[in-house]
């Protein structure tokens, strides 16, 4: 079977980034009115170059994410199961090497949790771990869908990448969407950041996203943790990635996030600083790069940040997280996995929406379609 | 170059062998087109005595590959069928997959394509399936193992262009396999535009021959395909926009 490692190895690293770097104005101007644009028009548009032009840009990626999405936001809401990680990651509050208290929700607590996001009005989930594969693992997660599924009507996933034969036993319980986030395909420097765990393994790591299409996942998230290393690069990765498995998997649906490093306790510098400015180009990039994908933004950013760039080519955001397992309802002083920005509830969220004329929309599928 | 089955094109000009006055105008137009790849009808040739077959003996050329096509078959049952009879008379296992029950406008059956299609890939068949600008049919096909996808631009001898230009788009864009446009191209700008947009090779047939001057038509079509692909290859220049200051969308960046 081939898989996106076939692709990647065909590329090198260095090389990829003194081209997105070589790019001039022109190649910027010709990547904004061309009609189709490839991966050599998404170098030019996340490249130096492209900084002069981001209000055309911007403009483009809300003409373009109009025509698709509507005046439509989507809300969702992490809820974290476990914060028990066997990995060592070096920019997480969870890593295996912070001294944290572990938890994993029982079956009564994911039900207070629930209870409360519930309350909040959301009909939409993801579900969050780290990677505990004795404790949390494929039997806990069918029986964690089970216990939820009557309360949702979509429910994503965020955890340890799992083999196709346990993807392929999780969709018959609800599961529509999961996402994986390559943190960087920096492979250098991602072997830096996973010294130790499973997590450690690249490859597999990289050919997660194989395995969900082959198991037939209805959408899949991809994205790369920013400030690991050159975020034009790492994102121009994703993009050849999201477009490889566009052709690939063609019956999934795919969403990009691009989260930036965040503080947490004993947490880590951002070797690459991604500022605003940067970030709106990035999104805008994105869209102007492939007008179906997704792009969702966390509580990781500001308020301000987040009230502008909702038309900007965003289509969904999170709204009244917390990064610790418990946090809704069980026990809410426990450590988070990083720092929320935005702490505006998600009613607050949704009338921000509503007050620049777009609709929220609280979950956007309906397991009840399948079944 | 084009490469299809493990076989590569310096050419990305197909050619047909129907409708010519002649089959020594044909031969003549044929070579003039420096086309590498031709396919036959195999209702036309004879296959039990095909060392005598007249259409066949002006095809005999190093550089000609030849590519029987199942015309005139209703089914995919039939065109198993017809293919394997081409196996073992032409010695090719390559085939031009044309399923139409209609015969008033030839509209290629998408559902008896995809049987015949997976079926004859299992087999060992290099199949070429003429179908609709369809691009879920398309990715259908790659899955059932086609070499390539061969959607019309428009109906088959009808000369009236890309009209599907849309739809032949979107195929180009997700697809794993060489496309190429097959049925309507009624002049060289056809030709060019298709492979501007990024078609891998073009399919010409009745433009060609039914054209008062065969051999230079197929010397025209040679260039409009060479000069589509390097406009292709070069990208085209699009009008150029200027940049602009801080404005609405992105003014709170500078709060
Ligand atoms: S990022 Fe995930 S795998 Fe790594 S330490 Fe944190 S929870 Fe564990």
């Amino acid at each position: 079977m081939s898989s996106f490692n076939d692709i990647f190895e065909t590329y090198n690293w260095d090389d990829t980034k003194a081209s997105i770097y070589a790019k001039t104005s022109a190649d910027v101007e010709r990547a904004l009115v061309a009609s189709k644009r490839t991966l050599e028009d998404f170098k030019a548009l996340v490249s130096p170059a492209a900084a002069p032009y981001l209000e055309q840009m911007a403009a483009i990626s809300q003409q373009l994410t109009l025509k698709r999405f509507g005046k439509v936001i989507q809300l969702y809401v992490p809820l974290y199961l476990s914060n028990e990680c066997n990995n060592i990651c070096t920019y997480c509050g969870f890593s295996y090497d912070n001294k944290v208290r572990r938890k994993t929700l029982s079956p009564m607590e994911i039900m207070q949790e629930v209870a409360v996001i519930k309350d909040m009005g959301y009909d939409h989930v993801l579900l969050v771990t780290g990677e505990a594969n004795l404790t949390v693992n494929v039997d806990y997660f069918k029986k964690t869908l089970d216990l939820i599924r009557p309360h949702f009507a979509h429910i994503s996933m965020e955890v340890q990448p799992l083999d196709l034969e346990d993807y392929g036993q999780l969709t018959p319980y609800g599961l529509n969407t999961v996402l994986v986030y390559q943190e960087t395909y920096h492979q250098e420097d991602y072997k830096k950041h996973h010294p130790k765990g499973k997590k450690s393994n690249f490859q597999y790591r990289l050919e997660t996203p194989d395995r969900l299409g082959q198991a037939g996942i209805h959408k899949m998230g991809l994205g790369v943790l920013i400030g690991l290393e050159d975020w034009r690069t790492d994102c121009f990765f994703t993009a050849l990635h999201l477009n490889y498995l566009e052709k690939q998997y063609w019956q999934s649906k795919y969403s990009l996030s691009f989260p930036r490093l965040r503080p947490f306790s004993g947490g880590l510098e951002p070797k690459v600083e991604m500022s605003d400015r940067e970030l709106v180009q990035l999104i805008c990039a994105y869209r102007l790069f492939n007008e179906e994908v997704e792009l969702s933004i966390s509580t990781r950013e500001s308020s301000n940040f987040r009230n502008n760039i909702i038309k900007l080519g965003i289509t969904s955001i999170s709204a009244g997280s917390k990064t610790n397992p418990g946090g809704y309802a069980v026990e809410p002083e426990a450590l988070e996995q990083f720092e929320i920005s935005d702490e505006r509830s998600p009613q607050e969220i949704a009338k921000m929406i509503r007050a620049q004329g777009y609709e929220p929309v609280w979950k956007d599928w309906d397991n009840c379609l399948v079944k | 170059m084009l490469t299809i089955a493990g076989k590569t094109f310096n050419s990305r000009l197909f050619t047909g062998t129907g409708k010519f006055s002649s089959s020594a105008l044909m031969e003549e137009a044929l070579l003039a087109s420096g086309s590498e790849l031709v396919t036959v009808a195999l209702k036309r040739v004879d296959v039990k005595n095909n060392q005598q077959d007249d259409l066949l003996i002006r095809l005999k050329y190093p550089h000609i590959n030849l590519l029987p096509n199942t015309s005139g078959v209703r089914n995919a049952k039939e065109a198993v069928f017809a293919a394997q009879l081409a196996r073992e008379a032409l010695e090719t296992n390559w085939i031009k997959l044309e399923i139409h029950p209609d015969p008033k406008y030839l509209m290629p059956d998408p559902i008896e394509t995809l049987k015949a299609t997976e079926e004859l890939a299992k087999m060992g068949f290099v199949v070429m399936p003429y179908i609709h600008a369809d691009p879920v049919l398309c990715k259908r096909l790659e899955d059932a193992g086609t070499a390539v996808v061969m959607p019309l631009g428009s109906p088959i001898g009808s000369n009236k262009g890309l009209k599907t230009i849309d739809f032949l788009e979107i195929i180009i864009s997700q697809s794993n396999v060489p496309v190429i446009v097959d049925a309507g191209i009624g002049s060289p700008s056809d030709a060019a535009k298709a492979m501007e947009i990024g078609a891998d090779a073009v399919l010409v047939n009745t433009a060609i021959a039914v054209s008062n001057d065969p051999v230079k038509m197929a010397v025209a079509f040679q260039m409009a395909v060479e000069a589509g692909r390097m406009a292709f290859e070069a990208k085209l220049a699009l009008p150029v926009v200027h940049a602009i200051a801080s404005s609405p969308l992105t003014s709170f960046l500078d709060e």
